[in-house]
């Protein structure tokens, strides 16, 4: 059995998935950060794929457009956790349900 | 993709992708869970190389596994007194639903189109030469706007990560 396009794509699916459950249910920011970064490598993932096997004038496009995905995950990462830092320093808690300071 | 070691290497892969994502769900311990994040990246790398992504593949392990997980690994012990727990809240089972609902519209569309690719024989020119020359000359603007992006990042979050201390030794000097 020889493996496709297809065989990729599920595999990205099931990630990207897997990464929202992670993201949308856990109570730690740090666990929502992680969620966030499956996701984007299940992006990566897909569209490495398709500029693997599409039809395309320039393939390469693919990989430069996760390179700059890559660029922004790592940046978003950086920012993100010194938020979490600076969360914990004021409020003793990174838990995003305990984080409700603008509720009145 | 033809061939019996490319096949197993697929099949080892996913398996090895799928299940320490599922770990990072399952896991109760916050430490655990970035080792299984870890094991992700390293898997999503090793597609890279089958996808015959060779810049990608050294970017992912160098970024991914060497700088954002130990970022991760770092972000926990600065939170010392932080629960370790990696529970859920109320909207897990909403959350879960949505995912697997998700999903399922997706591996739809994946199987129902009828996807025009590319011979087994013309195999495109994707290596590391040919990015490096997309980069500098097609996407030259938004590679130089990234590196903007990047400089903005690290200052915003020297910024954020400061202790009060540290300020006002700043605003003294």
């Amino acid at each position: 059995m020889s493996i496709g396009l297809e065989h990729f794509l599920t595999v990205g699916a099931l990630l990207f998935s897997l990464g929202l459950a992670v993201s949308l249910s856990k109570r730690n920011a740090i666990g929502v950060l992680m969620g966030v970064e499956l996701m984007l490598n299940a992006v990566n993932l897909t569209l490495i794929a398709f500029s693997r096997f599409s039809i395309s004038e320039r393939p390469i496009s693919g990989q430069t457009f996760v390179v700059f995905v890559i660029t922004v995950a790592a940046a978003e990462a950086a920012v993100a956790l010194a938020l979490a830092v600076s969360v914990f320093r004021n409020r003793e808690t990174v838990d995003v349900d305990q984080i409700n300071l603008l509720r009145s | 993709m033809e061939g019996f070691g490319v096949t197993v290497a697929f099949w080892i892969l996913a398996a090895l992708t799928l299940v320490s994502a599922g770990g990072v769900m399952v896991s109760r311990n916050l430490m655990h869970a970035v080792l299984f994040l870890i094991t992700t990246f390293i898997g999503i790398a090793g597609f890279f190389v089958l996808l015959s992504a060779d810049f990608i593949a050294m970017a992912q392990v160098i970024i991914y596994v060497g700088a954002i997980a130990v970022l991760i690994l770092f972000a926990i012990l600065l939170t010392p007194q932080a629960r370790r727990d990696n529970g859920e809240t109320k909207f897990a089972a909403p959350a879960t639903l949505l995912a697997v609902c998700l999903a399922a519209v997706f591996l739809f569309v994946v199987h129902d189109t009828d996807w025009k690719t590319v011979g087994e024989d013309s195999i495109p020119a994707t290596g590391a030469a040919e990015l490096g020359e997309a980069l500098l000359s097609t996407w030259v603007l938004p590679f130089e706007l990234a590196s903007i992006l990047l400089t903005a990042a690290l200052v915003g979050s020297i910024m954020l990560t400061r202790t009060r201390e540290e300020e006002a030794e700043d605003a003294v000097a």
